[in-house]
């Protein structure tokens, strides 16, 4: 530690070429506090406390058939299972077909199953008492500008109501919040509407019922209780298949992209042209420093030291341009998110995006500094103080 | 003085900048041939030459140091490429899917076939339009088709792993609308029976989907007795027949779309207008090619966004490694410069000769990150929820010679940042100073 302002000294002997080095490695980081946040995002979908005691259950066939209501009564007599809910896609889209929203028709119960959405006992007494009442994610109603006691028209891509039209109005009774603001992205963007209301209304649903979501008392139990709930319907025309919101989250993202294989293979692109790159400036830099570092030697530093001081100048100037890109990335990925009004939600650099950062500054940093500290070690102080 | 010479640089930089972008391949080689004119034929440009001879030849005692512009840029055109590829050959999956010869009708304003629902009596209606192709029997060709989805495992996974594929219900017809579909192995369903053929990307992605093995749909035992082929989105589906399917998913007699083949392109517009004008129908209708292609946008366009992103913060990586690079070479031929300029070259030879060893540099690093892209990643098969299906879609990403292009453009526009703040600083070095160095 003694040492340390020499190094430092060392590190910006040459100020441009330090500086240079240094936007290289913010850059590299700048990219890598990105890709992981994204590739965080999508591992952690659905993978919330709440999450794990949520089950949810659609049809066998495929997410597109329906279920019958009558399922309700059956599924809440499962021992294990606390408390059940459905809910329909409805397909809602704003002004335009292709400007979708996140529409579900709900049970009232529906938001006792989601502690992590947050309504005020006002706005959600108003939604149970207003037939054609709807509550709106927060970001949603930021995104069109509504506001509670808004009567608005949405078209529905899927549902004709009675009149064959596909425009319905709804009013705005109350507001979503979502309590984790980091981890909440999805309820944000939510729009929830009455499933009386959507089956008296439209005359294609009939009675039925999208998905079932089930709240267990244990989540040891979420997979016996999982498996007695699929045994209800068993050899029925509407079996059934229940898995964890865990699951099936994850299933959703794993068959959207394998996020994780595109982010390694650029980060280990990006990594290697940056192993260079740093070589090369911590060569130039040993290179130039030759009969200095004799004269170091002279004056009584072992090999060992000159070897540890090289390899801590390395590792130094990784660490200040890692942590200023993933500081850059901190500042930038809220930014993001907010400006693509919605459509990209990325969780904050997390503290295991960091760990994994400064493992990787430590171990390139190491790594770059090998081949210059292994030979400034073994420089013969007469041969390079005589500049041969 | 030296402020004001800064800025106007950096005002060049962003002028060349946003001109390079927009030139199209001819204007590149007319500057390419200009430039090449220029340096033959005039005295500057005979000195630029014989003093970035000088200093190309000397690249090969500097290989760790250029190695790092070259590899830096290739890193940056290969990532650039490979995710340009993933854009291009989703959206050429898609595009390819549809014809401005056959038209698809739909319920009025669903997003996508899933969504809709056509009932019986239009069903029967919008094949007697007129500007339909009609076959030698004198029937118009037009396919009614049922779209679900279905639950099927996942190759690869575990038994509980299940993926999403698109179902597709068709008859005879929907063969005749699109001849590119071909049974490569096995062979059709029979009517009737609870058969299906599947197309070959979703055979890639689904465990079980072999001729001669069953697979399950909700309780009932299916027999896949053939393998498809179109080379479109229609690979990643499944096909059944359309009665059989609607009724193992209660559909009863409706059909999601009705895919028809128009006589000829010119033909759409009365369609339409006829199908529109029809007040027992509420339809949407659209070329095939408009719908396919407009379902592709939205990803597409994050595929590019995502794509130029990474791109521009790995450009500006290597860019400052190009700096870097180029200061220490100019730095460590300071007195040769000197030299020249002492004895009688002007500055603009000069920067014409460090800026032109840094763009060769950036083009062989350019065209390594090109080669490697394509060598690595033509044709390699990706897949994806698509939007406006409810199945896997997989699809093959495509190196284009344009996108190759675009790559090399990025690279020189690397080189050409990289090499002239160096550049610059060479040719206004003091002779004086520069001599006495060292």
């Amino acid at each position: 530690m003694k040492y340390l302002h020499l190094i430092w000294a060392a590190l910006f002997r040459r100020k441009a070429r330090t500086i240079l080095t240094l936007v290289s490695i913010i850059a590299a980081f700048l990219l890598f506090g990105m890709l992981d946040a994204v590739r965080t995002s999508f591992n952690q979908a659905g993978q919330s406390a709440n999450g794990a005691q949520r089950l949810q259950t659609g049809s066998k066939l495929s997410f597109i058939q329906t279920l019958p209501q009558s399922l309700e009564a059956q599924i809440a007599q499962v021992p294990g299972v606390k408390m059940v809910t459905y809910a329909n896609w409805f397909g809602g889209a704003y002004q335009d077909p292709h400007n979708q929203v996140f529409s579900f028709a709900v049970e009232p119960n529906y938001i006792d199953l989601y502690p992590e959405i947050e309504v005020s006992p006002a706005e959600r007494k108003a939604f149970d008492d207003t037939r054609t009442g709807v509550l709106v994610g927060e970001k949603l109603a930021q995104r069109f500008n509504w506001k509670v006691g808004d009567k608005i028209p949405l078209q529905s891509t899927i549902f004709p109501n009675r009149e064959g039209s596909k425009n319905w109005t709804f009013d705005i009774v109350g507001i979503m919040h979502s309590k984790d603001k980091k981890a909440g992205g999805f309820y944000d963007q939510l729009l929830l509407l009455h499933w009386k209301y959507f089956d008296e209304t439209t005359p294609f649903n009939r009675g039925t019922v999208g998905w079932y979501v089930t709240r267990v008392t244990d989540v040891n139990q979420a997979d016996r209780v999982a498996k007695a709930i699929d045994a209800i319907s068993a050899n029925s025309d509407h079996e059934t298949r229940t898995q964890t919101e865990q699951a099936a989250t994850a299933n959703w993202m794993k068959q959207l992209a394998d996020i994780g294989l595109i982010v390694g293979s650029i980060m280990g692109a990006v990594f290697f042209t940056l192993l260079l790159l740093s070589g090369n400036t911590m060569m130039q830099a040993v290179r130039e420093r030759t009969s200095e570092l004799a004269v170091l030697k002279t004056i009584g530093f072992s090999n060992h030291s000159v070897l540890a001081m090289v390899l801590a100048e390395s590792v130094l100037l990784l660490l200040l341009g890692g942590c200023i890109g993933l500081g850059l990335a901190t500042l930038i990925i809220p930014t993001i998110s907010a400006g693509s009004g919605g459509m990209l939600n990325l969780g904050a650099v997390s503290g295991s995006s960091w760990l994994l950062g400064i493992v990787l500054m430590v171990l390139i940093g190491l790594l770059v500094g090998a081949l210059p500290a292994l030979r400034a070690m073994h420089l013969n102080i007469v041969d390079a103080l005589a500049g041969r | 003085m030296s402020l004001l010479t800064n800025f106007l640089l950096l005002l060049l930089v962003v002028a060349v900048m946003v001109i390079w972008v927009m030139l199209p391949w001819y204007g590149v080689v007319a500057l390419a041939v200009l430039f090449a004119g220029w340096m033959m034929f005039t005295r500057r440009g005979q000195q630029a030459a014989s003093v970035a001879g000088v200093g190309i030849s000397t690249l090969g005692q500097r290989i760790g140091s250029s190695a790092v512009i070259v590899i830096g840029i290739a890193g940056v055109v290969g990532v650039l490429v490979a995710l340009l590829a993933m854009g291009e050959g989703y959206a050429e999956t898609l595009r390819k899917t549809g014809s401005d010869d056959t038209a698809i009708v739909m319920r009025g304003s669903s997003a996508a076939e899933v969504m809709s629902v056509l009932d019986h009596d239009s069903v029967t209606l919008i094949p007697q339009a007129p500007g339909i192709f009609r076959d030698a029997k004198g029937q118009p060709i037009a396919s009614p088709e049922l779209v679900v989805a279905a639950n099927l495992p996942l190759k690869g996974g575990s038994a509980d792993d299940e993926g999403s594929v698109q179902l597709r219900g068709v008859s005879e017809q929907a063969w005749a609308v699109r001849p590119n579909v071909k049974i490569v192995e096995g062979r059709n369903f029979q009517p009737g029976m609870r058969e299906l053929v599947v197309g070959k990307g979703a055979a890639k992605e689904f465990a079980g989907l072999e001729p001669g093995h069953t697979i399950h749909l909700g309780n009932q035992q299916w027999t896949v007795v053939g393998v498809f082929s179109s080379g479109d989105a229609m690979d990643s589906e499944v096909w059944g027949d359309a009665n059989v399917v609607a009724d193992t998913y209660r559909r009863g007699s409706s059909r999601a779309s009705v895919t028809v083949r128009l006589t000829d392109p010119k033909a759409y517009d009365a369609f339409k207008a006829e199908l529109d004008g029809n007040p027992q129908l509420k339809v949407d209708v659209d070329t095939t090619l408009d719908y396919f292609s407009k379902q592709s946008e939205g990803m597409t366009k994050v595929i590019r966004i995502v794509g130029i992103t990474v791109g521009l913060i790995m450009a500006i990586g290597a860019m400052f490694g190009a700096l870097n690079t180029m200061f220490a070479a100019v730095a460590a031929r300071a007195r040769e410069i000197a030299t020249l300029r002492a004895i009688g070259f002007r500055g603009v030879p000069v920067v014409v000769a460090v800026m032109l060893e840094t763009m060769l540099l950036a083009l062989i690093g350019g065209l390594l990150g090109g080669l490697l892209a394509w060598l690595i990643f033509n044709g390699y098969s990706a897949s994806t929820l698509a939007a406006g299906t409810v199945g896997k879609l997989s699809f093959e990403l495509r190196v284009s010679p344009t996108l190759l292009w675009t790559g090399l453009k990025w690279a020189l526009a690397i080189g050409f940042i990289g090499g002239l703040f160096p550049a610059v600083r060479a040719a206004r070095l003091p002779v004086t100073t520069a001599l006495r160095e060292l």
